[in-house]
Formats: C-alpha cells, structure tokens, sequence
C-alpha cells in the first residue's frame, strides 16, 4: 500500500513541469556549492588592484568587484552560504514548530492555551524588526543569523503541526497505540508525528526560500555575513555603492537569488501538488 | 457591535503584556549594561558614579523589579533617551518619522489593492486562460525577487541610466524654494520609486489571494441562482461575487502591517527616506539601545492596532461575526 502511495505521489510530481524545474534548480545549487572550490575560476578572496572594477569580460565573466576579485568565484562561494543559512535555520524553526505544535494539539487546554498566545505575541512583531534587534546585542556572525532567523520562524510551522494534531489524535490509530499501552510522547513523535510530516516538509521548503532571501537583506545591510567572506546579499552591497559605474556588481547576484528562491518555491508548491490531490487546479 | 468590540479590546491585553516581556528580554540580550556604555569611554568615572548611575537606571534592582519599572515607562510613553549626540527623548525621534513610513506603505497598499483586485478577478473568471498563466508566471517571480535587489535596478535603470527620477531622499535640496505645486511634484517624484517598489513584493501575494477567493465564490451556490435569473455575468460578478470576495481581503490587510513595517527599514534605508525603517537601522548599526527597544515595542503594538482595526472592518462588513457565530 504504501509504495503504491508514494509512486502515486512521485508520478503526479513528475507531470508537473514547474516543480521539475524547481528540483532542477535546487540540485544545481547543491552541487554549485559543494564544488565550489573545482567550479570557481578563482580564489574568491585574491585581491587584485590592477583590475578595480573591471567589466566582465572571458577572464572574469561576472566582472571584478572594488577590490579586483572575480565576482563570479565570490558568488559561487556565496551559494554555500545561502543553502547553510536556509537549511540551518529552517531546520532550528521547524525543530521549535514541531515541538510546540505537536505539545498544543495533542494536549490542548492550557497548555495549547499559552503556546498559541506565545505564537500570536511573537507574530506581533514585525519579524525583520525582531531579527534586527537581537543581531543588534549579538555580534554579526553567519550562526547568529541561522539561530536569529530560525528563532522567529517557528510559528507558522506550530501552527500548521496544531492543526494536524488536532484532527490526527481523534484517528482510531491513536486509540490503538494507547491501548496497546503507548506513552504520550511515543504517541506523539512516533505515531502522530509520521502522519503529519506533509505539510511540514511543504513548509520548510518554503521557508529555506524565506531564509535565503532573509540573510540576503541581511547582509546587503552589511549585518549580516561579513566581508571578505562572499554572500550574494554582501555582494549586492558593494554594487550599490557603485551604483552609477558597475552594474554587473548589481545585477548577477540578485539574478542568483532570485532563480534559487524562485526553485525552493516551486520545489515545495509541487511536493504540496502531489501529496495533496485537492489542491490540483 | 460593542459587544464584540468590547471582547476584542480585552483579548488584546496578554498579548501586550506578552510583547512587552518579549520586548524586555531582548534588552537583556545586550552585551555589558547601559552604564558600561557612559562610563567606559570616561577613565574619569568613579565607582561610585557608576552606582549613582545604576541606581538612577534601577539596575541595582532584581529583574522583575526592573520589569516592572520599565513597563511602567513604556506605558508612560517614556522610552527613555537616544544615546546618540542628540540625546532627545525616543518617543519624540520615532513619532516625527512615523508619518512619511505610514505615508508610503498607506500609497502602496492602495497601489496593491488597485492592481491586485482587477487581476485576481480576471484570473479567476477565465482560469487558465494565458492571463491567468501569465499573472501565475508574475506571483511566482514576485515571491522570489528580493526588494531591495529591484530597488537597486531600478535606481539604476531609472535613476541614473534614463535621470528620470530622484534616487534617495524625499525632497531636493532646494525644496524650501519651491512653489506649493512644485514642492507636491517634487516630493511625488520622490516617492515614485518606493511606492512601487514596496508595492511589487505584495501585489504577487495578494493578486494570487484575490483570485483564490473569487474561485471560490464563483462556484458557490448563490452565483449559479444569479446566473439562473438571468443577471448578465458582468452583474454576476462585479456585484454578487466581488463583494464576498473582497471581505478576506480585510483580514490580509490587517495581516501584511508587520510585513510592511519590517520591509520599510530595507527601501527606506536603499532610498535615504527619513521614516521610522531608518530610524531602526541607524540605531542598530549605532547600537543605540533605547531606540531599537522604542522602536520594536512601537513596531509591535502598531501591528496589534492594524489587526484591531482589519477585525473590526470585518465585523462591520459580516454580520456572522458580531453574532459571534
């Protein structure tokens, strides 16, 4: 049965182009980024004053940056910060979600209670706001970022995990794993929690999408991932500064983003297609 | 009506206190305390002006003391003083940006409302027409590009490459010369820019929002009876479907003000517009503590006010929910 369920879903992913595509472009970001020393045509971090700001052109492809070096290479090595940050700080959100979640819908009453006016409280601030403020106390590192953007991202996950608890811990198989003499927390992280992963695992696609971006604004503000280590969004800030005299500074790495994000969410609204028939049209 | 309004104001309470407390564990955060800040630059600082000074900021009190004080400040609306050169009272810095952060994101959500309404509309009653395709392909680009990426373009494109717009500030330099239609054109010139951009990260969300709610109308039964009396479908929907679509919409609304909030200190630091955005980013990057607090806490509450106010709407629009049904 449960082969035959999962070749239905795999069948019904295959036929959709689009989330094809966003697989696509995830697995070449992978593997961008862990071949980023074969791949990169340079060392991200030689500076080189002879070539400031130098057009792109067959040596530098993506153009130099205000220090010489080869945008290209830096942007390459930039990948492997956008999947660390997305992958580290979905996985600390949906850690928390799912923990939260999982305790509110399974034992409801005040328990569920205080959880959700947490989530509603945390959902008060403007998360960008919230985020600013903690880096502001802590020092810019590529950590903190990770455990800043996951530490505010947890609540749609809680919310999304309530909601499946609530209606799951009705079903008879819950009532069979208690009569056959299962503990609470056996009920929730084994038997509950594995009929729930679906649309946990649409979210955190999603949110990897939400945390690339994050970091990206992060770093452009220059609090984020700090020079000389390369991230598209650090990247983006030195083609701001040279605004009026190198657009390729501008334009590459935001192109990056955008395509990686642009995968990320077309990867997870396909998984969701697939795994949820109603959705279809 | 008052009912509901009553409920709704005391619901509101916990998740005040709740932000406060959330608030007020961040400060904590803070690396030393305020004092090391006065003190250390000063080798003239005697322990026992740090004591005075502790004490004057009730630091040698135990924390739920100083909770307690400090609650009661912030609903004194005393958020204390900038620790830049100014030092000007922090409720002050941030209510004189207020109004140019609300200005913009006031002309952008009417921008997205104006765009995204008509769109969602068109989509929904020819799905999968190349419209609908083509608006899909849009949402999908719209979500992944990152905004202050498009400022940069287009500061670029149409700021530098074409000169026809201003790329930061909010009025030219000689502004205060101007005649009042030119001093309107001028700070409209101005604006352009990052209204459009603010607007562009929404409208994706909300013309794909819009459309889901009008196939969902669309196919309930009440439009097959309008259909079935003869209404010409131009009625059918402008008038029976749109109305109960709009009203989800309220919500959205209420729920995009953190969004919004939080996106201005990235365009309003990209485009130099003096508002509360970068108000908050120049105190994090100056580490000046009682703004970034003032700031979050107003931040906060501003977000609780646009819910009120999105609930409330919607109370007045369906009479469902004053019923309490």
């Amino acid at each position: 049965m449960k082969e035959t369920l999962l070749s239905e879903n795999w069948r019904r992913f295959r036929a959709n182009k689009l989330a094809l595509a966003g697989s696509l472009v995830v697995l070449l970001l992978f593997i961008v980024s862990l071949a980023a020393p074969v791949l990169a045509p340079h060392d991200p971090e030689a500076i080189n004053v002879k070539l400031i700001l130098s057009q792109p052109s067959p040596e530098h492809p993506f153009g130099t940056d205000q220090l010489g070096r080869d945008v290209l290479s830096r942007m390459i090595y930039g990948s492997q910060i956008s999947l660390k940050v997305g992958f580290v700080a979905v996985g600390i959100a949906t850690l928390i979600g799912i923990v939260l979640g999982a305790l509110a819908g399974f034992y409801r009453g005040w328990v569920d209670i205080v959880i959700m006016r947490f989530v509603d409280v945390m959902l008060c601030f403007p998360s960008f706001f919230l985020i600013l403020a903690v880096i502001a106390f802590l020092e810019p590192s590529i950590w903190n970022i990770m455990a800043v953007i996951g530490l505010t991202g947890w609540m749609g996950v809680a919310r999304l995990v309530r909601a499946e608890f609530l209606s799951l811990r009705e079903r008879e198989f819950v009532l069979a794993a208690r009569a056959a003499g299962a503990g609470d927390m056996r009920i929730i992280f084994l038997h509950i929690l594995r009929n729930a992963w679906a649309p946990v695992v649409v979210s955190a696609t999603l949110g990897v999408a939400g945390a690339i971006l994050t970091e990206s604004a992060l770093s452009f503000l220059g609090i984020g991932v700090q020079p000389p280590t390369p991230s598209w969004g650090n990247i983006l800030t030195e083609g701001k500064d040279n605004l009026q005299i190198a657009w390729w500074l501008s334009l590459y790495p935001g192109l990056a983003i955008l395509v990686s994000v642009l995968g990320f969410n077309l990867l997870g609204e396909g998984i969701q297609a697939a795994l949820n028939p109603k959705l279809r049209n | 009506m008052w009912v509901y309004l009553l409920k709704r104001l005391l619901a509101m309470i916990p998740l005040l206190i709740g932000i406060t407390l959330i608030s007020f564990l961040v400060i904590q955060l803070a690396p030393g305390s305020p004092v090391d800040l006065q003190t250390e630059m000063n080798p003239k600082a005697s322990p026992e002006a740090r004591a005075r000074l502790e004490k004057l900021y009730g630091l040698d009190k135990p924390l739920h003391v100083q909770y307690f004080l400090w609650l009661s400040r912030m609903l004194r609306l005393d958020f204390g003083r900038s620790f830049s050169t100014d030092a000007r009272p922090v409720a002050d810095k941030i209510l004189e940006r207020l109004p140019i952060t609300i200005l913009i994101n006031v002309l952008s959500l009417a921008l997205i409302l104006a765009a995204a309404v008509p769109i969602g509309i068109v989509s929904a009653v020819r799905p999968n027409s190349l419209f609908d395709k083509s608006t899909t392909v849009f949402v999908f680009i719209g979500f992944a590009t990152p905004t202050f990426w498009l400022a940069l373009l287009c500061m670029m494109f149409f700021g530098v490459h074409l000169g026809w717009l201003p790329i930061s500030g909010i009025s030219s330099y000689n502004a205060d010369q101007m005649g009042d239609l030119a001093w309107l054109w001028d700070r409209t010139r101005h604006l352009i820019l990052p209204v459009l951009i603010s607007a562009f990260g929404g409208l994706a969300g909300f013309s794909r929002y819009m459309r889901f709610n009008m196939l969902e109308v669309i196919g309930q039964d009440y439009i097959t009876t309008a259909r079935a009396k003869g209404l010409s479908e131009m009625r059918v929907i402008l008038k029976h479907a749109l109305r109960n679509a709009l009203m989800p919409v309220i919500t959205i609304l209420g729920l995009s003000v953190p969004g919004l909030i939080g996106g201005s200190v990235i365009f309003e630091s990209i485009f130099a517009i003096p508002g509360m955005g970068q108000l908050f980013y120049q105190s994090v990057m100056a580490r000046d503590y009682p703004v970034i607090m003032g700031a979050l806490v107003i931040g906060a509450v501003l977000t609780l006010v646009g819910n009120l106010l999105a609930d409330v709407s919607y109370a007045l629009v369906d009479p469902r929910i004053r019923a309490g049904r």
